[in-house]
């Protein structure tokens, strides 16, 4: 193989890998598909430096700033990493941010300020987006929120392409001193390729802001740092005209078109789309394209794609970001097809398939679907204790037949699913115990709320201090597997410490109950459960068992 | 040379094993690779598949358009028939036979058995007896992987390689015990 290092990456090993060969000292993040990879990534790269075992948090905590190593401990939440990695960049550090689509939401408040205030060491937020919802509630395209901020966007095609943006991310950022956003999309971030691997830049030393008074977000300041932003654009701006992550290829016919260059279609690509265009046109494009990986959207590109062709199709994955730019209010010469148009479909992922649809291309003849084929839906492990919490549960609402049960974001909303159909409501993170606490306020009774212990650190203990201010008559059942579950077994940033947490903040000391999930105690828990629904006050029921995944691991590994 | 493969089965039932040892065999052949996995929600206990596609020239989509799959490798006989719309017209179905039953309205076994003997090229092989009854139960996967070498285009000394290096940190029993697993698979296809 040469001189070059080559590797095989997913996506999200490559932005890792890229990350830390651009010289971070940290890394923030909390767990989501399809961005975990990520951070287990530099943890693992971490921990085979320390000698530590796999993924484990003490290995994590041995590995600080300091002496070239790179902080890679979870989150408790997107908040909390945005504003932890924003410290590291006023401290002068390079650092990254990690997570789902719907974590930008979480974080929303810190990331938008940080284009106000602008950075000081590189920043780079890596935001995977799930267009088709494989594993979310919604599929938000992170690209708007770029836009929004008034912050460089990047979303790579390729491994190779998410590798090399982020040494290019974070030299981008520390020369504009602003964050940089980059967008993955499922399909990217879990797919493997090779990636060849440039120098590793070292690590910042610790240096302060300029002007350190640029942080401060007092309204005068505010104001001038905002005014600044908006200069800013047109830098952000021509650098995406000049991007080398954005291309015009030349058409296969261009020899032959002479003068008179002109073709019926054009195609502006985005991302992952490219990947499929190609794969329609393995002999070249018959026609002009515009790939499109670093926004805002190159104004000047686009001009010149259209007086190239009549029509431009967008292909991109998510929502009509670029289409609706395009677009505008009043007619325009060029005909735009796309989502909005109908050529894609308004929902759901990119394909090789539905990219051929709409260009116009023959579908493939295939075999018909085969109608003996059902759904097979995914399920709580067999053995897994939240599976016995729900039966419990199940056992006494029956006494209830006007109870509701708020559910939330984890493997327990699966009990949302037959045999259970336990839960009314999984929203996000956190909203289980607001929505119960909502509800008691509006006269609901028996009022529960059903939340892990991963998600009650994430976003539920605000809530439960609202509650317990209001004396709402609820029950909250944390269902604790001591560990992040859904996402694969991640540190719970709460581990150890539920009871304490839940009383300091004001559960009366005798409505904290504790269980252990197992069949044989079944008449324990429902004892439990029945005597905390009949208390007028906040009640918080933990049933404590590990996750019998995380259990399994544990023996394999001894 | 070019291959698109798709790797299907249950949550659990160890296809991405299969996936990184032709990726690694791929790989040492200097061949492009591709490979789309599925992480998240459906790992417990729903549907999975991997694309898998290795090429001598670049590969451009990491998903495999219908129609185009040279090779279905399942670990389930019903997983097999989701994806049969990607399935070539000359295309392979090597299959686990034994049904995985984690819903309640699981189709007639009896039923799967015709639909994917009525391909022109398919194999069904109970992977699970095969590897039980070799003492090498945990190896049941390389029993299908070996039952689709034939159909692969790549080299079996290659795959030989892939997993001794894959498996090799495990110890000198688990690396034989695939391998035995792989020709038994490989002999009972009997693919010529
Ligand atoms: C804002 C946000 N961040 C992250 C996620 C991804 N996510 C879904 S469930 C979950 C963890 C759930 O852990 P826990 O509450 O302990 O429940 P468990 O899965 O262990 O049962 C995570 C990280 C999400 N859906 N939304």
């Amino acid at each position: 193989m040469g001189k070059v290092k080559k590797k095989l990456f997913l996506g999200d090993q490559a932005i890792a890998q890229g990350a830390i060969d651009a010289g971070i000292s940290g890394v923030y993040a909390y767990p989501g598909t399809p961005s975990t990879e990520i951070t287990e990534y530099i943890q693992d790269s971490q921990n085979a430096r320390s000698k530590g075992s796999a993924r484990s948090s003490e290995a994590a905590e041995n590995s600080g700033a300091e002496g070239g190593k790179i902080f890679c401990r979870w989150c408790t939440n997107e908040k909390t990493a945005m504003e932890a990695a924003l410290g590291s960049s006023f401290a002068g550090k390079r650092a990254l941010v990690c997570m789902k689509h719907v974590g930008l939401n979480v974080c929303a408040d810190a990331f938008v300020n940080s284009a106000v205030t602008g950075v000081n060491g590189g920043l780079v937020v890596l935001v995977a987006d799930d267009p088709s919802m494989h594993s979310s509630q919604n599929e938000q395209d992170s690209r708007f929120y770029g836009k929004f901020a008034l912050i460089p966007t990047l979303e790579p095609s390729t491994q190779q392409e998410a590798y090399d943006m982020m040494r290019y991310a974070f030299d981008f950022s520390e020369r504009l001193g602003e964050p940089v956003l980059i967008r993955l999309v499922t399909r990217l971030a879990h797919s493997r390729s090779v990636v060849e691997l440039s120098d590793r830049r070292g690590q910042n030393p610790l240096h302060y802001p300029k002007n350190p008074m640029d942080f401060v977000l007092l309204p005068a300041i505010a104001k001038r740092r905002y005014a600044t932003l908006c200069d800013l654009q047109a830098t952000i701006c021509e650098e995406a005209e000049h991007s080398g992550f954005n291309r015009m290829p030349d058409p296969v016919d261009m020899a032959q078109a002479g003068e008179n260059r002109h073709w019926e279609k054009g195609v502006i690509a985005c991302g992952i789309a490219f990947n499929y265009l190609s794969e329609a046109y393995p002999e070249g494009f018959p026609f002009p394209v515009l790939k499109l990986s670093q926004y805002p959207v190159p104004v000047h590109a686009v001009r010149r794609l259209a007086e190239l062709s009549d029509e431009i199709t967008v292909i991109e994955d998510g929502q009509p970001f670029v289409e609706e730019q395009l677009r505008g209010i009043l007619p325009i010469k060029t005909r735009i097809k796309g989502r909005l148009s109908g050529e894609l479909p308004r929902t759901g992922e990119l394909n090789p398939d539905n990219v051929r649809v709409a260009l116009g291309l023959k579908p493939a003849e295939i075999y018909d679907k085969c109608e003996l084929v059902v759904g097979r839906p995914p399920a709580l492990c067999q053995g897994c204790g939240h599976r016995d919490v729900y039966a419990a549960l199940n056992e006494v609402l029956k006494e209830y037949p006007n109870a509701k049960v708020f559910g939330d974001i984890g493997c327990y909303t699966l009990g949302a699913l037959p045999p259970y159909r336990a839960i009314s409501s999984c929203v996000d993170m956190g909203a289980s115990v607001t929505m119960a606490k909502g509800a008691a306020d509006a006269g609901q009774f028996p009022s529960v709320a059903v939340i892990g212990d991963s998600t009650f650190t994430h976003s539920g203990i605000t809530g439960l201090l609202d509650a317990v201010n209001s004396k709402s008559n609820i029950v909250i059942i944390i269902s604790d597997n001591l560990t992040t579950a859904m996402t694969g077994g991640q540190d719970s940033a709460g581990t150890g410490r539920l009871e304490s947490i839940c009383k300091g903040i004001g559960v009366e000391q005798e409505h904290v109950r504790v269980v252990v999930p197992l069949p044989k105690n079944m008449p324990e828990i429902t004892g439990i459960i029945r005597d905390e629904i009949n208390y007028k006050g906040v009640s918080v029921i933990i049933p404590r068992r590990e996750c019998i995944q995380t259990a399994k691991r544990k023996a394999k590994n001894k | 040379m070019k291959k698109d493969i798709i790797l299907c089965g249950v949550g659990g039932q160890g296809i991405l094993s299969i996936a990184t040892v032709i990726g690694e065999a791929a790989m040492a052949n200097g061949l492009h690779i591709k490979q789309a996995e599925v992480h998240g929600m459906s790992q417990r206990g729903g549907d999975v598949q991997s694309n898998l596609r290795i090429s001598d020239g670049p590969i451009n989509s990491d998903l495999i358009p219908e129609g185009k799959a040279d090779l279905i490798i399942s670990m389930e006989p019903m997983e097999a028939l989701r994806y049969l719309p990607f399935l070539g017209k000359d295309g392979w179905v090597i299959s686990s036979s034994v049904p995985f039953i984690n819903i309640p309205n699981y189709p007639d076994p009896e039923k799967l058995v015709q639909c994917i003997d009525s391909l022109p090229h398919s194999v069904l092989i109970d992977i699970d007896t095969i590897a039980k009854e070799n003492k090498i139960p945990r190896s049941a996967n390389m029993v299908l992987l070996g039952a689709s070498l034939d159909t692969l285009g790549i080299e079996y000394e290659k795959i030989k390689e892939a997993v001794t290096k894959i498996f090799g940190s495990k110890g000198e029993e688990v690396v034989a015990a695939n391998i035995m697993a792989m020709e038994l698979g490989r002999a009972k296809a009997n693919i010529k």
